[in-house]
């Protein structure tokens, strides 16, 4: 079996002081992802090592981490796939809780500043509120999202400052601002306006570039700037 | 231990439990808590790919009695027939909830919810395929969770995320909460409640290929025999016919509703033997049996043990957008594309039909006469209601959860306002977790918890999968007796308390441990076919003699099973036939 050098990057608050890379030589068949390399190592060297995983297909949002230098789900990339020497670090600008576990509150709070829930208060319908294929279409991109937060975390204004809300929560909004049962549109378009908002995006593609379920993130970004620049959808 | 109270408790954050805590949210006067060993939105319901059914009759003529009827009848007629018709009825309000909380279904050109077709789902009692179940693409599960964890914050429910619940606070028959172990710190949490329910999902990951989340580990329903409740039908245990083969990651029903085919090593649309009328949408048992019935015969692929999913005449906009997952996973874990090359796929360990024992009203009962357990509910996977008897068809996982869910919910609040004491609750528990994970800490023996649980969803796959023997279940009984003797002398490397999976993952294998036995003995104990559960020594259905719910009692080392009768009303069992 063909073996690939997995780094690494350890941390134990009760013990490290600082993060510190760690080498494993892992074999692996031309099947396996990352993170069953992780797991390999784990389960077979050093079972210390802290990691988040549920699903392992990349629908639970769990193992996003920054992969030779990219932000990866660890379960949906093969480790033929990436050459044999890869490097696996936590996700950037999130608090590192031990090895790849960081703290995703930050991250969550975000997302419910943009009130990620339908708001709608005409009263319910015996039935389903009707919605042409054409209007579930517009806000469709968006419901992939799986909050993972490979998008927020690959962005530099994120990482210089804190406080941008980021592109999963710019995201989430832009699911229900274009959702056409929704009637809490303007509410978000004028949180997405405040100053730590969609303006701090630079449309450095890196969002897009590192979002595991394909959407367009950077473009839905610049569909929520123009909404507030025209005063609503 | 730090202690909590509160009037609702739920433990797990998937559809059961989320729609469970929106339900009791409403209720603004009860402090309602979710506890979840993982984040919200990691549950396994987000797996969920095809669709969820509803005899809407959107796109043509249905009825929840056909819904009924295809319920009890895919379930073998072990299914209890009172609990399939508020399955079926329910279903309908339930979907327009969904839709109404915001959940993106797809449309019909008319601007209604889109429906399609799916394995088992029949009009007229039988006639022919039915379009039956609503669907987000090939993301309805993911859609699902999302939406009810929107609606979750809208209600501000207070989440304890990454807690594993470890023990169940019973005290004179009645539940009074739960001992959780915070994940990130390694303290144990008490928290007192006056309603308490376990929506905590399955244990897939006790067989080697299978579909589930490595989080699948059964540890609400290992918790729940460990303190003498007994365990439902446990001998019932779906694999889903198309899993990606040897990663077991399921390729939705959806697939063969859109028009896939399944094929042998030498092309054949060989369920046209096994299922003249429904073919490859005969329900998930049928289906797999004849996979492995091929495979055995020498008909798999290049004489290995799987066959084919032929997407190639389903039109490119279909796989990509109806099916643009399973058509993502197809590409990412096999390097195959769906529209031009074959797909290997094998069955895969999939979805619990038994497990803790409950009423219509989600109450956990205790006993064949049907003794609630006061305060303590349960719902979802991890649940035995009975709707799905022996073999559940798809997309009623998602009816199920929800539906009983929701139920349970609602019957939480009632109870805290009608039924429990008022005031402090004052039971406290026993010293078993605290021993459990002070012992689990320390442990430094030379097994290896990774072999053991190797060793035992080996063991699963082999004796205790699609086809049951005696002599093979007596086999892989006796390997589970040795790994339970294994699991006393192992030794862990991870002695810290900042978020040590370490002593998690050997905690989780003790309850992987618990569900394998519940599963092999109770597979051991039926001595018939039916559903899901295939003995080639036993090959017919035995009305006469089984048909009878199983519950599965262990006090120490004694085993004890006791029957209860199946609720029949609107259906008379017949032969099976597709």
């Amino acid at each position: 079996m063909p073996t690939a050098k997995i780094r690494v990057k350890r941390f134990n608050p009760e013990k490290d002081r600082k993060p510190y890379w760690a080498d494993y030589e892992v074999p692996y068949e031309p099947f396996d992802r990352v993170l069953d390399a992780l797991h390999y190592i784990k389960w077979n060297v050093d079972g210390t090592l802290a990691v988040r995983r549920s699903c392992a297909h990349g629908i639970c949002g769990s193992d996003a981490l920054l992969i030779n230098g990219v932000n990866r789900l660890a379960c949906k990339i093969l480790v033929k796939d990436i050459g044999t020497t890869i490097s696996v670090e936590p996700l950037r600008g999130l608090p590192v809780i031990k090895d790849l576990v960081v703290n995703m509150e930050p991250f969550f709070d975000k997302y419910k500043q943009v009130k990620p829930w339908l708001i709608n208060d005409d009263p319910t319908p015996e039935k389903e509120r009707p919605q042409s294929p054409e209007q579930r279409e517009l806000f469709d991109d968006g419901t992939k999202c799986i909050l993972c937060a490979a998008c927020t975390t690959s962005c530099p204004v994120y990482w210089t400052t804190g406080e941008y809300i980021g592109p999963a929560a710019i995201v989430n909004a832009h699911r229900f601002i274009f959702d056409s049962r929704d009637q809490g549109g303007q509410e978000r378009l004028a949180i997405l306006a405040e100053k730590s908002g969609a303006f701090r995006c630079r449309t450095v593609f890196n969002c897009t570039d590192a979002c595991p379920q394909g959407i367009e993130v950077t473009k839905r970004v610049q569909e929520v700037k123009r909404a507030i620049t025209v005063g609503g959808i | 231990m730090i202690e909590h109270e509160y009037d609702a408790l739920i433990v797990g954050a998937g559809g059961a439990g989320l729609f469970a805590a929106l339900e009791a949210s409403k209720a603004k006067d009860l402090k309602v808590a979710v506890l979840s060993k993982l984040y919200p939105v990691r549950s396994h319901t987000g797996a969920a790919q095809g669709g969820i059914s509803a005899a809407l009759g959107n796109v043509e003529e249905d009825h929840w009695e056909w819904h009924m009827f295809d319920t009890v009848k895919g379930g073998d007629y072990l299914v209890d027939q009172d609990a399939a018709e508020i399955l079926a009825r329910e279903a309908i309000e339930t979907i327009y909830d969904l839709e109404h909380y915001g959940l993106p279904f797809d449309r019909t050109p008319d601007g209604r919810i889109s429906q399609r077709r799916f394995g088992g789902h029949t009009h007229n009692y039988g006639k022919g395929p039915v379009r039956r179940a609503c669907h987000a693409a090939d993301r309805t599960g993911h859609m699902i969770l999302q939406t009810l964890y929107q609606q979750c914050l809208k209600n501000d429910v207070h989440f304890f995320n990454e807690f594993q619940v470890v023990d169940l606070l019973i005290a004179d028959g009645a539940c009074y909460g739960v001992v959780a172990w915070e994940i990130l710190t390694g303290e144990l949490h008490l928290f007192r409640s006056k309603a308490t329910m376990f929506a905590t999902g399955g244990w897939g990951k006790i067989w080697k290929v299978s579909s589930n989340a490595h989080t699948l580990t059964g540890d609400g329903a290992a918790v729940c025999w460990r303190r003498g409740i007994p365990m439902e039908d446990m001998e019932f245990y779906q694999f889903h016919p198309t899993g990606i083969y040897r990663l077991g990651i399921l390729l939705s029903e959806a697939a063969r509703g859109e028009g896939a085919i399944l094929r042998n090593h030498s092309g054949e649309r060989f369920m046209e033997r096994y299922s003249p009328t429904l073919m490859d949408l005969a329900p998930r048992d049928i289906i797999s049996r004849a996979i492995i019935t091929e495979i055995r015969e020498g008909r798999g692929v290049d004489g290995k043990d799987y066959v084919h999913l032929d997407f190639r005449a389903l039109p490119r906009e279909v796989l990509e957008e109806k099916l643009p997952e399973i058509t993502s996973f197809a590409r990412t874990y096999l390097g195959v594309d769906p529209a031009k090359d074959l797909t290997p796929i094998q069955p895969t360990a999939h979805y619990a039909m038994g497990g803790i024992p409950t009423d219509i009203a989600g109450r956990v009962i205790w006993d064949e006469q049907n003794t609630p357990v006061k305060g303590f509910y349960s719902a979802g996977e991890c649940a035995c209601v009975s709707v799905h008897g022996a073999n559940r068809l798809g997309t009623n996982s998602l009816v199920d959860i929800l539906v009983f869910g929701r139920r349970a919910g609602r019957d939480m609040v009632r109870f805290v306002r009608e039924e429990a004491a008022k005031g402090k609750i004052t039971a406290s528990p026993d010293r078993t977790a605290a021993e459990t994970f002070q012992k689990l800490l320390a442990a430094n023996g030379k097994e290896r918890v990774a072999r053991i649980r190797e060793d035992l969803q080996v063991a699963m796959m082999d004796d205790c999968g699609i086809f049951r023997s005696d002599e093979g279940l007596r086999r892989v009984l006796g390997v589970i007796g040795e790994l339970y003797q294994r699991f006393e002398k192992i030794g862990i490397e991870d002695r810290g308390r900042t978020f040590n999976q370490d002593v998690l993952e050997s905690w989780e294998l003790g309850c992987m441990l618990d569900c394998a036995d519940a599963t092999v003995r109770s597979a051991l104990n039926r001595q018939e076919s039916r559903g899901g559960h295939t003995r080639e020594d036993f090959p017919n259905r035995d009305d006469a003699t089984w048909m009878k719910h199983t519950l599965l009692f262990r006090n120490g080392a004694d085993y004890k099973f006791t029957y209860k009768p199946v609720t029949i009303t609107k259906f008379q069992p017949q032969e099976r036939k597709y």
